[in-house]
C-alpha cells in the first residue's frame, strides 16, 4: 500500500497546483439556512479591514458537505481552519484548543461556558469554539385557524394530548388536512420523548435500550399518524435518516399545529407575511416535564490549521459581544452569548409576530430539562436520532409494527456502537 | 447493417480546429518514431493503450480492488491503513437471516429491502423502457413531417443532469406541484403522490424512463433504418401482413441493437440512484430505497459510516451485474446466429 | 429510407387516416408535452418568490399581491377584493388583521376603517417575475469564477477524453495482440461499477495524490470512459485495414497512421463523444461536490448547492441557478442536436 501511495504521489507531482495554505489565510467552511452567510461575510469584511494581515476566506458550502465530506477531510488530517458544524461532540478530537490562543479565556468561559462541553472531548477544559446559534425546539400554532374555529389556543401547561385534541377540533371545523406535524428528525422527536420521561443515556455513558418513556410517546406518535392527527406525509417522505420539514404545509395554512423550532421564525416571517396569524407556543408537556430539545450550530477551530494565531484572532472577533449581538439580530438567530442574552436583543425585523415568537423561544430556554441540555454534548446523540428516524418512519409508513421498530432501533444503535469500537 | 454514415459532417467543422492540433501532432511524431523503433509495430499497441489504461487503472481499477479490500475490514475508520481485518464478517452480516424468505428477519433488513425493491424496479423499468423506446423508434421511423425535430424532442431529457431531472419531477409531483394543480382544476383534492408506495414506485420507474428513453430510442432507430427495404418489398409481394412482417423481419434484424439496449438498460436500472434519490429520497418508508442508495448511505452519508459493509454490498451488486450481463449476452448469441453483429 | 417505414404502415395517408396515424400523432404530441412541459414548469417556477413557491394551488405564472400606497400609512398596503357587509364589492387596502377580522380602508377615502371578515376578501394579484432569484446569487457568489471552473473542467476533460479514448480504441481495433479481448472486457466491466459505489476508495486515492481541492481531481477520474472507448472502437472497426497497410508501405509511422488516417475518418464518432463528454462533465455533481470545498474552485453545479442548508433549503435560488446551468445544455441541444441524433445513429452503437 505504501509503495502504491508513493507511486501515486510521484504521479501527482506533475499535476499539483499549489494548494498549500498561504501564511495569514484563514478558511471558514460555512453552510447557510438563510441570510447568515451574507451577514457573516459582511462582518468578516470589517474584520479584514481592521486586520490587514489576515485574509479570511469564506467557503459557503451545502450542509451535506459539512455532514458528509468534512468528516472525511478531518480524518485525513485536512480541512478548513474554521468550520460551522452541528455534529460537534463526536468529532471533538479534531477541534483546536483555543484556550492558550484567545485574548481572554475567562470571557469565553463566562459567556459560552454553558455549551463548551458540547464541543470538546470528554473531561477536558478545551475551548473549541462557540455556538453561532442556539436552536430550541417548540411548537407553532396557526392562530387564525384557531380563531376561525372558535377554539382557544391551549395555554402554557397544555399537554401533548391537549394540543392533539384542540388541533383535531380546529382541523375538523376548518377543513384543514393536517391537525399536527412534527419534523422528520430524531432531534425533534426526542423533545416529547424526554417529556414522557425518556433517558437515552445508559449507566456506562453509552446508549441504553429505549425505555418506557420513549416507548410511551412513540406509541402515541405512531397512533396519531395512523389516525391522521399527525401528518404522515413528512415522516414517510424519505428513507433513512434524511431530515424533512413540514414548514410548507404550515406556511400554506394547511396545518394547525407544527412542532419544529426557533429556526423557522425568519422563514415564516418572510413566507407567511400577513396571510395569517401564527404564534410560537413552546413545547407541550408530557407526564415528566415540558421540555423541548436544544441544539444548534457551532463555529469551531480545527486542529490541522497552519495558522492557529490568526484563527484565534478571527474567533475572538466573531465571539465579541457586539459582533454576536449584531449577527444574531440580523439573522434572527438565538445567540449563545450570556452577556448578549442578559442585555436583550433587538431583532431586526418589522414583523411583530416574529419578534413575539423569538421572545417566546428565548423564554422557552428556561423550561429545558437537564437531559435536554446534556444531549447535544453526548457522543451518541446523532446515532440515536438516526436510528429513531429511520425506524419510526418505517412504522409510520406501515412497513413494520412499532414494537418491531423499537427492537430494530435498539439493534441498529448497538451495531453502530459495536462498529465504532469504542 | 450499414446506417448511412454522415462522415463528411464532422470533418468540415473539424478542419478549422485541426490546424494547431496537426502542428502539435507533427511535433510529437519524431520522438514517437524513435519509440516505435524500440517497441516495434506490435509494441505500439501498448503505447496507444497506455494513457487510457493508466488513468483507468488508477481511478477505476484500483478503487475497485481497494473496495474489495474494504469489504474484508471492519470499523468506522475511513482509510484502509487504519482499518482492522475481519475476513468475511461483513458478508456474513449481510447474509445473516433467520428466514431467507422474509427480509425483515435479517440483521441488515434494509439491505434486503433494497435488494427486493431493486429487483422489482429492474423488471418493470427494463420492460417498459424497451417497450417505450421501441414504440417511439417505430413511430420516428415512419414518414414524418419534421422528423429531426421529433427525434430531438424525445432525446432532450438525456442531456439533463440526474439532479435536475429529480428536481423537475419533484416540482411536479409534490403536494404544491403541477399535477395536483391540474387535477385541482377538475375538482380533485391535492394528493401527495410521492408519499404513496405505489405512486412513488411508479414515479421512480416513469422518471427514469423519461430521462433515458431518448438515448435508447436513437440506438433502436439506427437499427430500424439499417433494415434493407427490399426485404419489406419482397414480403409485400408475398402478401405478408404488416404485423407478421414486424415479427418476421423487423424484430429479428433489430436484434443486435435490441441486445445492446437491453444490456445497457439493465445495467443502468440495477444502478439506479441519483434521480430517484433527489425525487423521493427512498421514501415513502423504504419503498423506493434502491441498492446504490443503501450503499451510498451506509458507506458515506451517515455520521457513523460503515465502509466495510457498504463495500461488501457493492461487491455483491457488481457480481450480480456481471452474471446478468453474461446471461443476456449468452441468450442473445444463441438466439441470433445469423445476425450480422459487427 | 423512410419509405421503408411507410411500407410497414403502408396504408398511411392513402385513404384518409389509418389508426396508426392517430397513434403516431397522439404519441408525438403527448411526447412533446411530457418531454418539454416539465422543463417549462421549472423555468416558470424559478421566477416565483419563496412564498409563491410554497403556495397551493400554484399558479402557472408568478403572481404577487398588488400593493398600494395609501395616504397616512408609511408602507404600501396589500390590496384585496372585499365583499362588504352590505353585500357590495370594493377594492380595499388592508391596514392590519386581528384574528379573523381584517381592518381595511378604501384607498380613495383613507380616513375610514372598514371591518371585513377574512373569508370575505381575496387578494388582488398581479404578475411579477422574482428576478431577484437570479440577480441575488449573481452578486453573492462569484458567478464568473464558477463558470470559468465549469468551462475549464468540461473542456479539459473532453479533450483528454477524446485523445486518450481514441488512442485506446485505435489500439483495440487495429492491432492484434494478446490480451486484447481481456483489455476490452476490463474496460467494459467498468460499466458495472457506478461512482457512488467506489466513492470512498476513490476519495482516498484522490487525496493520496494530493488532488483534493484541485480541479484535476475532478477531471482525471472521469476521462477514461468505457462508453467512449466502446463507441470509437466500434467505429474504427469499420475503417478498412487496407488503408493502414498501404500507409505502412509508405513508411508512415504508427503515430501518423493514428492521427492522419484513423482520426479524421473517425470524426463523426469523435463528434458524438465530444458532445456527450461536454454534457456529462458539465452536469457532474456528486463527485465535484466531494472533491471541491473551496469557493475559488467551485463549478456551477457545486455553487448552486450552497443553498441547501441544514434546516432550510432556499429553493428559489436553487431553481433559478438550475435554470442558469441548463442554458449551455439547451444551447448544445439546439445547435448540435443534428450531430447528436444522426451521429449516434451512424456510430458504432449497432
Amino acid at each position: 500500500m505504501t509503495k502504491t501511495r508513493t507511486m501515486l504521489a510521484a504521479f501527482a507531482v506533475g499535476l499539483l497546483t499549489s494548494t498549500a495554505a498561504m501564511a495569514g489565510d484563514v478558511r471558514i467552511m460555512w453552510y447557510s439556512d438563510g441570510v447568515e452567510g451574507e451577514v457573516l461575510k459582511d462582518l468578516l469584511d470589517r474584520f479584514m479591514k481592521e486586520n490587514p494581515g489576515i485574509n479570511v476566506i469564506l467557503d459557503n458550502v451545502s450542509y451535506s458537505v459539512v455532514r458528509e465530506q468534512l468528516p472525511v477531510q478531518l480524518e485525513a488530517g485536512d480541512g478548513p481552519d474554521i468550520a460551522r458544524v452541528t455534529n460537534l461532540k463526536a468529532q471533538s478530537q479534531h477541534w483546536l484548543d483555543l484556550r492558550p490562543l484567545v485574548a481572554d479565556a475567562a470571557y469565553w468561559d463566562t459567556n459560552f461556558g454553558d455549551q463548551a462541553d458540547w464541543m470538546r472531548p470528554d473531561g477536558s477544559n478545551q475551548i473549541s469554539g462557540f455556538m453561532t446559534q442556539i436552536t430550541i425546539a417548540g411548537g407553532f400554532a396557526n392562530k387564525t385557524l384557531f380563531d376561525q374555529a372558535g377554539v382557544a389556543v391551549p395555554g402554557k401547561d397544555a399537554t401533548w394530548d391537549d394540543w392533539a385534541k384542540a388541533a383535531r377540533q380546529v382541523a375538523e371545523s376548518q377543513q384543514v388536512p393536517f391537525p399536527m406535524a412534527l419534523d422528520r428528525s430524531g432531534h425533534r422527536l426526542s423533545g416529547p420523548n424526554l417529556s414522557y420521561g425518556a433517558n437515552y443515556i445508559g449507566a456506562d455513558g453509552k446508549p441504553a435500550p429505549l425505555d418506557e418513556g420513549s416507548k410511551a410517546f412513540l406509541e402515541k406518535f405512531v397512533g396519531w399518524i395512523a389516525d391522521g392527527t399527525m401528518s404522515k406525509d413528512v415522516w414517510v417522505s424519505a428513507a433513512g435518516s434524511t431530515y424533512r420539514a413540514a414548514a410548507d404545509d404550515f406556511i400554506n395554512g394547511q396545518l394547525v399545529y407544527y412542532y419544529s423550532g426557533s429556526w423557522q421564525v425568519p422563514n415564516f416571517s418572510t413566507k407567511i407575511g400577513s396571510n395569517f396569524d401564527w404564534v410560537a407556543t413552546g413545547s407541550p408537556c408530557g407526564p415528566a416535564n415540558c421540555t423541548g430539545m436544544t441544539g444548534g450550530a457551532g463555529l469551531v477551530a480545527i486542529k490541522y490549521t497552519k495558522n492557529p494565531e490568526e484563527v484565534a484572532k478571527v474567533m475572538d472577533y466573531l465571539a465579541r459581544e457586539d459582533i454576536v449581538k449584531e449577527f444574531s439580530e440580523r439573522t434572527l438567530f438565538l445567540p449563545a452569548h450570556k452577556g448578549v442574552l442578559a442585555k436583550g436583543l433587538d431583532f431586526k425585523t418589522d414583523d411583530a409576530q416574529a419578534q413575539a415568537a423569538l421572545n417566546e423561544f428565548v423564554a422557552a430556554a428556561s423550561s429545558l430539562s437537564d437531559l435536554a441540555r446534556k444531549l447535544p454534548g453526548w457522543h451518541w446523540s446523532d446515532t440515536v436520532y438516526g436510528a429513531l428516524v429511520t425506524r419510526v418512519s418505517q412504522a409510520a409508513a406501515g412497513e413494520m409494527p412499532l414494537n418491531e421498530a423499537v427492537t430494530r432501533i435498539d439493534a441498529d444503535i448497538a451495531a453502530k456502537v459495536k462498529d465504532s469500537g469504542l | 447493417m450499414k446506417a448511412e454514415t454522415p462522415r463528411p459532417a464532422g470533418s468540415g467543422f473539424g478542419e478549422a480546429i485541426m490546424v494547431p492540433v496537426r502542428l502539435a501532432m507533427g511535433l510529437v511524431d519524431a520522438p514517437l518514431r524513435w519509440v516505435q523503433r524500440r517497441l516495434g509495430i506490435g509494441g505500439m499497441a501498448a503505447f496507444f493503450l497506455l494513457p487510457n489504461m493508466l488513468i483507468f487503472g488508477i481511478f477505476v481499477l484500483l478503487p475497485f480492488f481497494i473496495n474489495f479490500a474494504y469489504s474484508m475490514t471492519g470499523g468506522t475508520a475511513l482509510f484502509l491503513d487504519d482499518r482492522t481485518f475481519v475476513g468475511t464478517d461483513q458478508y456474513a452480516r449481510l447474509f445473516d437471516c433467520s428466514n431467507y424468505i422474509d427480509p425483515n428477519s435479517c440483521t441488515e433488513d434494509t439491505f434486503w429491502t433494497a435488494v427486493g425493491n431493486t429487483a422489482w424496479f429492474v423488471v418493470l423499468q427494463v420492460t417498459l423502457m424497451i417497450l417505450f423506446s421501441l414504440i417511439t423508434a417505430l413511430i420516428l421511423n415512419r414518414e414524418l413531417m419534421a422528423r429531426s425535430f421529433w427525434r430531438a424532442v424525445f432525446f432532450f431529457p438525456v442531456l439533463l443532469s440526474p439532479v435536475v431531472v429529480g428536481l423537475i419531477w419533484k416540482w411536479i409531483l409534490q403536494r404544491q406541484g403541477l399535477l395536483n394543480f391540474a387535477l385541482y382544476g377538475f375538482g380533485f383534492e391535492p394528493y401527495t403522490w410521492l408519499n404513496d408506495r405505489n405512486w412513488a414506485f411508479a414515479a421512480a420507474v416513469g422518471v427514469s424512463i423519461w430521462a433515458h428513453m431518448g438515448f435508447y430510442t436513437l440506438i433502436l432507430l439506427a437499427g430500424l433504418q439499417a433494415i434493407p427495404k427490399d426485404l419489406y418489398e419482397a414480403a409485400e409481394m408475398d402478401g405478408t401482413r404488416p404485423a407478421r412482417a414486424f415479427w418476421r423481419i423487423t424484430l429479428p434484424l433489430l436484434m443486435p441493437n435490441l441486445l445492446v439496449v437491453i444490456v445497457l438498460v439493465l445495467i443502468r436500472a440495477v444502478q439506479i440512484f441519483d434521480e430517484v434519490y433527489v425525487l423521493t429520497g427512498g421514501g415513502p418508508g423504504t419503498s423506493t430505497l434502491y441498492l446504490t442508495q443503501y450503499i451510498y448511505e451506509t458507506g458515506f452519508a451517515t455520521q457513523l459510516r460503515n465502509p466495510g459493509l457498504a463495500a461488501a454490498a457493492s461487491i455483491l451488486m457488481g457480481m450480480v451485474l456481471v452474471v446478468l450481463t453474461l446471461i443476456q449476452l449468452g441468450l442473445g448469441r444463441s438466439s441470433e446466429k445469423k445476425g450480422s453483429r459487427k | 429510407m423512410s419509405r421503408i417505414a411507410a411500407f410497414i404502415f403502408r396504408r398511411k395517408g392513402r385513404n384518409g387516416w389509418h389508426w396508426t396515424d392517430i397513434v403516431t400523432w397522439i404519441w408525438l404530441v403527448g411526447g412533446l408535452l411530457i418531454m418539454f412541459g416539465p422543463a417549462v414548469w421549472l423555468v416558470g417556477s424559478s421566477f416565483k418568490s419563496p412564498a409563491a413557491l410554497a403556495e397551493f394551488p400554484p399558479t402557472i405564472l408568478p403572481y404577487v399581491t398588488q400593493k398600494a400606497t395609501v395616504e397616512g400609512y408609511d408602507k404600501p398596503l396589500d390590496l384585496y377584493d372585499a365583499t362588504l357587509p352590505d353585500g357590495s364589492k370594493a377594492v380595499l387596502a388592508e391596514v392590519r388583521r386581528i384574528g379573523v377580522i381584517s381592518q381595511m380602508v378604501d384607498p380613495e377615502k383613507p380616513g375610514e376603517i372598514i371591518k371585513v371578515n377574512i373569508s370575505q376578501r381575496t387578494p388582488v394579484r398581479t404578475m411579477a417575475f422574482a428576478t431577484t432569484n437570479y440577480t441575488e446569487p449573481f452578486t453573492q457568489f462569484d458567478f464568473v469564477r464558477y463558470l470559468w471552473n465549469s468551462v475549464f473542467v468540461t473542456v479539459t476533460a473532453t479533450l483528454i477524453t477524446l485523445v486518450v479514448n481514441s488512442m485506446a480504441a485505435f489500439a483495440l481495433s487495429k492491432y492484434e495482440f494478446r490480451g486484447r479481448t481481456f483489455a476490452m472486457l476490463l474496460i467494459l466491466a467498468t460499466l458495472m461499477v457506478p461512482l457512488s459505489v467506489i466513492m470512498v476508495p476513490l476519495y482516498s486515492i484522490v487525496s493520496a495524490l494530493g488532488l483534493f481541492n484541485n480541479l484535476w481531481g475532478v477531471i482525471l477520474p472521469t476521462v477514461a470512459t468505457p462508453t467512449g472507448v466502446f463507441i470509437l472502437r466500434q467505429y474504427m472497426l469499420t475503417i478498412p485495414d487496407e488503408l493502414i497497410d498501404a500507409a505502412r508501405m509508405d513508411k508512415a509511422s504508427e503515430w501518423q497512421i493514428y492521427w492522419r488516417i484513423v482520426l479524421p475518418l473517425t470524426a463523426p464518432a469523435l463528434a458524438v463523444l465530444a458532445i456527450f463528454s461536454v454534457v456529462w462533465r458539465w452536469n457532474d455533481f456528486l463527485w465535484p461536490l466531494i472533491v471541491l470545498s473551496r469557493k475559488e474552485l467551485y463549478t456551477l453545479q457545486v455553487g448552486l448547492s450552497i443553498y441547501s442548508g441544514e434546516l432550510n433549503v432556499q429553493w428559489h435560488f436553487i431553481l433559478a441557478m438550475t435554470v442558469v446551468t441548463m442554458i449551455p445544455v439547451v444551447l448544445v441541444f439546439i445547435f448540435l442536436q443534428r450531430f447528436i441524433t444522426t451521429g449516434i445513429a451512424g456510430t458504432g452503437l449497432k
